[in-house]
């Protein structure tokens, strides 16, 4: 039950579609892109990319180059060598290559970089310039890499390019359970690498002032704090000391995970400046950024159920490889090399879960969660929730009844899963049933069987989704040490109104509403009055940025908490003004009372300006506070999504008829802000589950590199969404919230798997690994001798 | 993305430009829409010193039915195909066909002209073209000359066009009586080329059997194909499921279709069934006067 | 013949320069007149940012270069607000939440502005086909539709009470 906020529609606190505050700059063209930033005497770069994806650099023959008209130099690794900034940290502490001295290990890697007058004389001084290649074998099969006798991608690090293993769960415990089962389900997935595409791509503007000593940098991040402290201990020995960097993040144009890690062309660029001390623009083009940013999942999964032959789920075990591609450059938390992956027992009561992750190097550019993943929240759904489906149909049980069997009921929360997760709170069955609802499941099934008697090919597919995020308490959550707090200063000024800055950064998600919403609700000061800020290092407090739908529930608790702080003094101030006893004062939004006499309050308005003008002796003036907020547990958002599914015989293509979505991610700030979010976490697991894929041939070259070839979808592959709520607040953060910004992408792809599964099942197909393109469907229809 | 540099010239005249080709041999290319040429230009797959702009040359932007022929001209946008009633009604094959090519913001800039010009078997006005038995309308320095769409297309990326011609109108005879034609592509998304696609231009005669059929095939061959075994086979017959089903089967062989990422040869020959299949039964209902629409 | 002389009119204001063949439109509009609402996404004509009106057509100002454009009419997003009024199509975006990053919604605005300068009352399907060639990553398109619905219905209401014949966009903006 959504609640009635508890503000007016004036004030603007939780649960109010309050129109956005930060949209008037947009509409009008006049945001505030990195690209759009102009600074004197500004210098652009561009950079030399090597086309093999595993080689040896002989030479660099950078001469024509520097006779092109306004080409001034021509940097290389050895270059950035004399200063030790040729190889960088990952935020995995793996290193990579910010240029390379000797060799290549990924197509499109960065070899050069050109600086000249203009973009233009950059871009023709990169074309000039000529490098001698000597060809390495690639290592494409993230199987093959980890055989004995592979060619080494990294013989810097390891003598192998098995990266890593970890595990999560009870293996023994497990095992037993499956010697016990009545029947075990198994499949093999493939998820493979994708590519946020954020429709901005990455780039800075690096500006190092060599009379103040002090470097500023304009970059697309959404870490802005993170960046500052990697550069600094990176930089330092060259002078580039903390007190002494400043990152500004602008207006950033979507970011997805995709503008988390630090890529070379920054550090370059920043390197450049340094020397030069002049600013130096590098904004990175449509296919760099598809062909040597950071991608998303690439994760080889097999996994298996345990089952009693009543449809009991009484184990899970799940052994996956990850393809790493060139550095574990992966923006996990430290602990957790394969993410929140263990999250894999889904929605489910299972005694007993056994998960090993083995990470592997490939010639291929480094990543593995940039988009919207969750921290690998994605693999894991789309695991649980493809066996999920796969088991009910082989026990001829309808989905929705076996979700519905299994799910952790209500009473069991907060819930200790198998692999050690404790959800905070839970209602599958009721998002589940809401949704069957309002889609009118049995009318679908009834229809389904009539399409099916005259050959028709209609699916349904069920999605029951659990998500783990808002990374998290510092027992067990850092990202290079750094642990995962967040942040919020709240300043009231005299005549009432506020500004509130916090160490998050929104590219989109706008936090410029929905953080002065939280002040709104609060402390009863108009949304409209809370200025908000975020993103520049020497203004914000320190935080953690923004990925993994942290921001509402670990800034934006900060914020309910500076925002509480403030509350306690200004109750003191009130107090102090009413003659009356603090604990005699009642608080509603925006005024303290005096119990029993209601003429006796004064507003927060009148509060602060005191603060400035007439506050008690004794107590330092102001109406100020800030908060490091430590989140007690991650939080648990979840849902439930069906999505229907006709199939064209003639030609394979999938059509997505209809797709409801019911979320529940605590109490909603903005149901218009959430609703959007939802919006487009759908479109961005539809394009997955039906159009997106990154591949590389057997020599190592990428197969959609463009948007020639990787495809976004547009509005007429789109459909349209159909979104309701339940509202299971979350116990431990202060205001109920959970976060939901990546939910749809997580719960979206199997959702719709399911369904074109659920239209072939009767043809004998378990499986079809996403992107389910027109191809793979038609090629299955033939082979199963349907046609049209 | 940055081309690399040229001269740019913007010619008043067809004579101008033609001359200025002539003057440039290869090293220059003419720039009509540039919808095709501007991002080759852009990923430096194409470096010419010479851009030629006939955006500038009066009296070429035309799309009208006269003396028995659609004329089109080299100026003309594919936006103004979809918005032609004429076209809509009595060319519904070129009605479907420029709905489908691109996406609706680059139609207001690329030229039909264009599309056939530059010789990208991706492009989907060739096939049509041939279905509908256009002839093209060439100007070069040393004259002008008239080639048939079935002969324009010659190889990979290559036309009969010399280095100075171009294609200056595009001349579409004006179907008779109880015809109709259609186009069908499968593309994973707007925007994409064709998987497959089929333009079908069908004339029944008084008893309502097949008159004429012009079947032709998109990116399925270095070239569009034009399907000529499937078009005599349905000369004289009725067109029902039997017959057209058997055509449909024999555009599939027609095709010569290469593997790629939208899908394996096998694919894309099946796909030409079927579409030609949904091509012809649409074609058929609009030459029978089902609908003269392009929703038919 | 590698530089050349243009004059084009942007918003209604005529802007002379002398730029190389090779200029595209979206550098010049962001680069050399500091118009930087129109946006760059991708390097093969796909994603629609950089969408600004040629004679009141959309046009994907990336793939034409700014010689082309010498002696005709350019619209972009900063010249939709007139008079401190918002466009409709503007009202629209910001009521039903039609952007969330804002980076491909100028290109979007100015399509849809175009789409309704020529049908003021186009249905979903026709909406979705016109969006068609701009691509946007935040919102799932659905809030997209309804902003372009909500202009539609502002520019309609605005010519039933208008006595004029024949208001546009522009005017209802005002109006």
């Amino acid at each position: 039950m959504i609640q009635e906020p508890r503000t007016s529609p004036e004030v603007g606190g939780m649960g109010h579609s309050m129109k956005r505050k930060e949209d008037g700059r947009f509409i009008r063209g006049k945001g505030n892109y990195v690209d759009d930033i102009v600074l004197p005497d500004m210098l652009f770069m561009d950079i030399v990319r090597t086309p093999y994806p595993h080689a040896k650099i002989l030479n660099i023959d950078a001469s024509r180059a520097l006779a092109t008209p306004g080409v001034l130099a021509v940097i290389t690794g050895r270059d950035l060598e004399k200063y030790n900034l040729h190889m960088m940290p990952t935020l995995m502490s793996d290193t990579q290559m910010v240029l390379p001295t000797d060799r290549v290990v990924y197509q499109s890697q960065e070899v050069a970089a050109v600086i000249a007058t203009s973009r233009y004389a950059a871009a023709d001084g990169v074309a000039a310039v000529d490098v001698d290649y000597e060809p390495l074998p690639p290592v494409v099969d993230p199987y093959k890499a980890i055989e004995p006798g592979a060619t080494l991608v990294r013989p810097d690090r390891k003598d192998t390019n098995h990266i890593w293993h970890w595990e999560a769960g009870n293996k023994d415990a497990t095992e037993q359970v499956f010697k016990d089962a009545d029947l075990t389900v198994s499949e093999h997935m493939y998820i493979p690498r994708i590519h946020v595409a954020s429709i901005e791509t990455c780039g800075c503007l690096a500006s190092y002032d060599k009379a103040r000593e002090q470097l500023t940098v304009y970059m697309t991040t959404q870490a802005p704090h993170a960046v500052r402290t990697v550069v600094a201990l990176v930089a330092g020995h060259v002078g580039l000391s903390e007190e002494r960097i400043r990152i500004i993040s602008p207006d950033i144009g979507g970011g997805f995970g995709g503008k988390v890690p630090v890529y070379p062309g920054y550090v370059v660029a920043i390197a450049v400046s340094f020397l030069l001390g002049k600013p130096i623009k590098w904004i990175e083009d449509r296919m760099e950024n598809l062909q040597a940013d950071s991608f998303a999942r690439d994760y080889h999964i097999d996994a298996e159920l345990a089952l009693k032959k009543d449809g009991t789920i009484t184990g899970l075990r799940v052994k996956t490889l990850a393809d790493h591609g060139c550095a574990d450059a992966a923006a996990n938390p430290s602990k957790f090399p394969a993410g929140l992956y263990s999250i894999v027992t889904g929605s489910y009561d299972i005694g007993a879960a056994h998960v090993a992750v083995d990470a592997a190097y490939t010639t291929k550019p480094p990543g593995g969660v940039a988009y919207r993943c969750s921290f690998r929240v994605t693999e894991a759904v789309h695991a649980i929730e493809r066996l999920a489906d796969i088991a009910a149909h082989e026990l001829k049980m309808d989905p929705a009844e076996f979700r519905l069997k299994n799910f952790i009921k209500p009473e069991q929360f907060p819930y200790k899963s198998a692999t050690g997760w404790t959800y905070d709170s839970g209602n599958y069955k009721g998002a589940l049933e809401l949704a069957m609802q309002k889609i009118n499941y049995a009318e679908l099934r009834r229809e389904q069987l009539e399409k099916r008697a005259r050959g028709e090919l209609m699916g349904i597919g069920i999605s029951s989704f659990t998500e783990i995020v808002g990374a998290g308490p510092s027992h067990t959550f850092d990202i290079l040490g750094l642990k995962m707090f967040d942040s919020a200063e709240i300043r009231i000024h005299p005549t009432g109104k506020a500004i509130a800055r916090f160490g998050t950064k929104s590219q989109g998600q706008g936090h410029e509403t929905t953080y002065a919403q939280i002040v709104a609700e609060e402390l009863g000061i108009p949304a409209a009055h809370v200025q908000v800020e975020e993103g520049d290092t020497d203004t914000a407090p320190y935080g953690l940025g923004t990925y993994a739908s942290r921001s509402t529930p670990v800034a934006g608790a900060a914020g309910a908490m500076a925002a509480r702080k403030i509350r306690d003094k200004a109750r003191k101030i009130a107090a102090y003004l009413l003659e009356a006893g603090e604990e005699d004062l009642e608080w509603t939004p925006g005024k303290f009372t005096v119990r029993g006499s209601p003429d006796r309050s004064k507003t927060i308005q009148e509060i602060a300006f005191a603060a400035y003008t007439n506050h008690p002796q004794g107590m330092e003036a102001g109406l100020e506070a800030v908060s490091y907020y430590d989140p007690p547990n991650l939080t648990f958002p979840f849902g439930s999504y069906i999505c229907v599914v006709d199939i064209d015989k003639g030609t394979g293509e999938v059509k997505v008829r209809r797709f409801v979505a019911v979320d529940d991610c605590g109490n909603i700030i903005n149901p218009m802000i959430v609703d959007g979010q939802i919006h487009g976490g759908l479109a961005q697991g539809l394009a997955p589950a039906l159009f997106e894929e990154i591949q590389y041939d057997e020599n190592g070259n990428i197969q959609g590199g463009s948007f020639m070839d990787y495809l976004l979808p547009t509005a007429m592959e789109t459909p349209n969404w159909e979104l309701d709520k339940t509202v299971t607040p979350s116990p431990h953060h202060p205001l109920g919230a959970k976060g939901v910004g990546e939910s749809a992408t997580v719960g979206a792809p199997p959702a719709i798997a399911n369904a074109v599964v659920d239209a072939l099942w009767h043809l004998g197909v378990r499986h079809i690994d996403i992107p389910i393109t027109p191809f793979k469907v038609w090629k299955i229809l033939r082979e199963k001798g349907v046609s049209e | 993305m940055i081309p690399s540099r040229f001269d740019y010239v913007a010619p008043s005249t067809l004579d101008d430009a033609v001359t200025l080709l002539r003057e440039h041999g290869g090293e220059a290319k003419v720039l009509s829409g540039g919808q095709s040429l501007i991002p080759m230009l852009k990923l430096r797959l194409a470096t010419p010193t010479v851009l030629v702009d006939i955006n500038r040359i009066p009296g070429l932007d035309y799309v009208e039915e006269r003396d028995g022929a659609l004329h089109i001209g080299a100026l003309a946008r594919e936006a103004e195909l979809e918005r032609s009633e004429v076209v809509r009604s009595r060319y519904p094959l070129l009605a479907d066909t420029a709905h489908v090519i691109a996406d609706p913001i680059v139609r207001n800039s690329a030229t039909i002209c264009g599309n056939v010009a530059h010789g990208d078997p991706g492009n989907d006005h060739p096939a049509t073209m041939i279905a509908l038995d256009a002839k093209f309308a060439i100007r070069g320095a040393s004259g002008t000359r008239t080639v048939a769409a079935r002969d324009f297309f010659v190889g990979l990326f290559t036309t009969v066009l010399e280095p100075d011609e171009i294609v200056t109108e595009i001349v579409i005879p004006t179907p008779t009586p109880r015809s109709g034609g259609a186009y069908r592509k499968l593309e994973r998304k707007v925007g994409d080329f064709a998987t497959a696609a089929v333009a079908v231009q069908l004339t029944l005669d008084a008893t309502g059997a097949c008159q004429r059929a012009g079947i032709a095939l998109t990116n399925v061959g270095a070239t569009p194909i034009r399907a000529a075994s499937a078009e005599a086979y349905l000369v004289g017959k009725p067109l029902d499921a039997t017959t057209i089903g058997e055509a449909a089967t024999m555009a599939a062989s027609a095709a010569e279709p290469v593997a790629d990422r939208r899908g394996s040869e096998e694919y894309k020959r099946d796909l030409v069934r079927v579409l030609a299949t949904r091509a012809l039964q649409t074609a058929a209902r609009r030459a029978r006067g089902d609908t003269g629409t392009r929703e038919g | 013949m590698s530089t050349h002389s243009i004059t084009v009119t942007v918003n209604g204001q005529a802007h002379s320069a002398e730029v190389e063949s090779r200029l595209l439109l979206v550098h010049f509009i962001r680069d050399t007149l500091r118009l930087t609402g129109t946006h760059i996404g991708c390097d093969t004509s796909h994603c629609g940012a950089c969408t600004v009106l040629l004679d009141d057509h959309p046009v994907k100002s990336c793939t034409m270069f700014a010689v082309q454009a010498d002696g005709h009419a350019i619209r972009t997003v900063e010249g939709l607000e007139q008079g401190g009024a918002l466009h409709p199509v503007q009202a629209g975006f910001k009521e039903e939440h039609g952007l969330q990053c804002g980076y491909c919604t100028p290109g979007m605005m100015m399509t849809a502005t175009a789409l309704l300068e020529h049908n003021t009352n186009p249905t979903e399907a026709e909406i979705r086909q016109a969006i068609s060639g701009n691509l946007c990553r935040c919102t799932g398109y659905v809030n997209i539709v309804k902003a372009v619905q909500h202009a539609a219905g502002a520019i309609r209401a605005a010519q039933a009470t208008s006595p004029v014949q024949g208001v546009t966009a522009e005017t209802a903006a005002t109006a």
